[in-house]
């Protein structure tokens, strides 16, 4: 049923940014801003260094985030087999393609370790018992193996994914979809484990003291909303700048915008229940992180990220028209009539797995027959005179599988009469046995009762006794002679 | 009598499922949903108001085709679910600082962080049911048996056929005048549906 059509052709020059294009001016506005910030950088963070990395650390943590959620969300788009998300793969693919280089802007922050870690001052982690009995995780050399082999996992998934995802491009084959779906489940394992102690390591040990266990989950939440909000807002400024606009519909900025508002739920979802526990557990070493965060200018913080980071968002992604970005003529649209009359679209709907019937033309013979069945009826006419449709005249098929029903329950009934024949016979051979028996009993009675053996010896007794030999011996006989009984028990054992 | 409240409701317009007399309306056939989609629009731009399409798939924007409002269910559920979260709220608030009070663990008693998982649980409540049954309201359930149920041809909408039913109390339906309306728009059949 794959036909040539029910492939959505995406031409080359559709998928590239056009000569002359403004987007193709955007790396040298990036390496422009590159050289801004690392000058900013070299003025303001040379007078005030601890500054300058807990900054670099907010900030690279921001950037990388965003790239972790954009390989999640390759990932589980492949593992998922998504159909929808595929258009919108390679911008997840270009943002974390920028993982190897997250790696190497990780780099001044071990010039920085002593200034934000308070685990890594020898004469502190000395005269805390905490610190030290964490210690044989929180070491420094330990810190850069666990910070290689992170870098080293998601370079790979990401490098891996991005150059086949790329080189399907020109070669179209097929089996680099299957081989990247079997592989994402596993790496969405990595990316789960090595995100969640990544975590860990460069945010939460920042306060080597306080506890939670959830803190990995609230990472991951923030960093997969972030990613798919840059999501959106590129997808939207491709359609604007006149890239791809053929390709993403408003259908795929819609899902995005779902997603969007699904995901800043679940941000405060995890959130809360980070705070909530710890709340009502007033315990003082998890309390003491949420304490420093409700009081005096942190406060003003705090309650920003909550009323921006999800009330905000949230009402504002409520509705439909913002999440379709204004494209909400009732469900149809602009495109939508395009999409409505595609024939790929179509042949997709039809031939979706999860129907149950067989797709249009997969039995092309049936269809054809019934079309012509319901062509000959002449309803027109008939509906115009206000009349009842004519009735469906019985197609021939029907007509023959009618006639193989009804014999196969005329043989039903035949096989049924043979067995009922059968069993009265049985029955009849049975009651006569029974006769038999019951006259010998009575005979056999007669022949040993006490007062009968004095009762043979008078006349009247013995043609007693001679009238119920008699009457057992008739009994066999008739039993015996009665011919439909002789048949059908020699039939039976005929067929044993 | 115990049913004759049951009977009067049918009086409301919620209730009034189906156009009375002798037949429910007009059904036509089309092939394909390029042509049940044109045809829609143009019964549509015909003014036609009490009219339904039958697919036996989605097709992507036909109700942009036949000219569908809005539902109003979302509003139903934003208000549904505002309701049951500031009742979870107010139910909390009342019980912990004027029904019951009781200090727990050491917290105040309008301890507001405390009642944000039962209040958000009513209100994701209170939208389900809102949801539910402003679905059954608008689409005027349960109803039990259909007049298209007759047509032998329409059960094919589940498989391959594509249906266009136009209501007999639509204030434009005419006898004559709509089945060939229909029949101009491509119907392979059209047929009258009796009550």
């Amino acid at each position: 049923m794959t036909s040539e059509r029910d492939f959505v052709a995406l031409r080359p020059e559709q998928a590239a940014i056009p000569p002359g294009h403004s987007w193709n001016r955007l790396p040298v506005i990036g390496l422009v801003c590159a050289l801004l910030g690392v000058v900013a950088c070299a003025v303001l963070g040379l007078g005030n260094p601890k500054q300058f990395f807990f900054s670099w650390l907010v900030s690279y943590l921001f950037f990388l985030s965003l790239a972790l959620g954009a390989l999640f969300f390759v990932l589980i788009q492949y593992a998922v087999q998504g159909g929808w998300g595929i258009v919108l793969r390679r911008i997840g693919e270009t943002v974390f393609a920028t993982i190897p280089v997250m790696a190497a802007l990780f780099l001044p922050l071990l010039l920085g370790l002593h200034d934000l870690y308070e685990w890594t001052h020898a004469d502190t982690v000395e005269h805390d018992l905490l610190l030290q009995w964490k210690a044989p995780f929180l070491n420094v050399p330990f810190f850069l193996v666990r910070a290689l082999v992170y870098f080293a996992c998601w370079s790979f998934i990401a490098l891996l994914y991005y150059r086949l995802s790329r080189g399907q491009d020109t070669t179209g084959d097929p089996l680099v979809s299957a081989r990247l779906r079997r592989l994402a489940g596993p790496s969405l394992i990595v990316l789960a484990v090595t995100q969640t102690f990544a975590s860990i390591d460069w945010i939460m040990s920042l306060t080597p003291h306080w506890y939670s266990t959830i803190f990995g989950v609230y990472f991951f939440s923030g960093s997969f909303v972030g990613f798919i909000a840059l999501l959106s807002l590129t997808a939207v400024a491709m359609r604007r700048a006149g890239l791809l606009d053929t390709i993403i519909s408003a259908e795929h900025l819609h899902d995005v915008g779902k997603l969007l508002f699904a995901f800043t739920a679940f941000w405060a979802y995890i959130a809360f229940s980070q705070f909530f526990l710890i709340w009502y557990a007033n315990l003082p070493e998890e309390t003491v992180w949420y304490k420093a965060r409700m009081e005096g200018s942190w406060l003003t913080l705090s309650i920003i990220l909550m009323v921006g980071h999800f009330v905000a968002p949230f009402f504002y992604l409520m509705g439909r028209a913002v999440k379709r970005n204004g494209d909400d003529a009732g469900g149809g649209g602009r495109l939508a009539p395009h999409h409505a009359l595609r024939g790929p679209v179509l042949a997709d709907h039809a031939d979706a797995p999860s129907r149950r019937a067989q797709p249009v033309g997969a039995g092309r013979g049936r269809v054809r027959g019934r079309r012509g069945v319901l062509r000959g009826g002449g309803g027109l006419a008939h509906a115009a005179a206000g009349a009842r449709a004519a009735p469906r005249p019985a197609a021939p098929r029907v007509a023959r599988i009618r006639e193989h029903v009804s014999h196969v329950a005329r043989a039903t009934c035949g096989v049924r009469r043979a067995t009922c024949d059968v069993r009265r016979a049985t029955c009849d051979v049975r009651r006569a046995t029974c006769h038999v028996r019951r006259a010998l009993a009575k005979a056999r009675r007669a022949a040993r009762h006490p007062v009968g053996s004095a009762f043979r010896r008078t006349r009247a007794g013995r043609a007693k006794a001679g009238r119920a030999c008699r009457v057992a011996v008739s009994g066999v006989e008739s039993a015996d002679s009665e011919p439909g009984n002789r048949a059908v028990a020699s039939s039976l054992i005929r067929r044993r | 009598m115990p049913f004759a409240s049951l009977r009067s409701l049918k009086a409301l317009p919620l209730v009034n499922q189906l156009p009375p007399g002798p037949h429910y309306g007009l059904l036509a056939e089309f092939a394909t949903p390029g042509e049940l989609y044109h045809a829609c629009e143009r019964v549509r731009d015909a003014g036609f108001t009490r009219w339904d399409a039958h697919t036996p798939f989605p097709v992507h924007g036909l109700a942009g085709a036949m000219g569908l409002r809005r539902s109003p269910l979302p509003w139903i559920v934003l208000v549904m679910g505002l309701l049951g979260l500031t009742l979870g709220f107010l139910m909390q608030w009342w019980v912990h600082t004027v029904g019951y009070p009781l200090v727990i663990s050491g917290k105040p008693y309008a301890a507001w962080p405390a009642y944000v998982p039962v209040a958000f649980e009513l209100g994701v409540l209170f939208a389900a049911l809102g949801a539910v049954f402003g679905m059954f309201a608008l689409n005027r359930l349960p109803m039990h048996h259909h007049p298209l149920f007759r047509s032998r041809v329409f059960e094919r909408v589940t498989d391959d056929a594509f249906f266009i039913s136009i209501e007999s109390w639509d204030p434009r339906f005419d006898p004559s005048a709509t089945p060939a309306l229909l029949e101009s728009l491509g119907a392979r059949r059209v047929e009258l549906v009796e009550s």
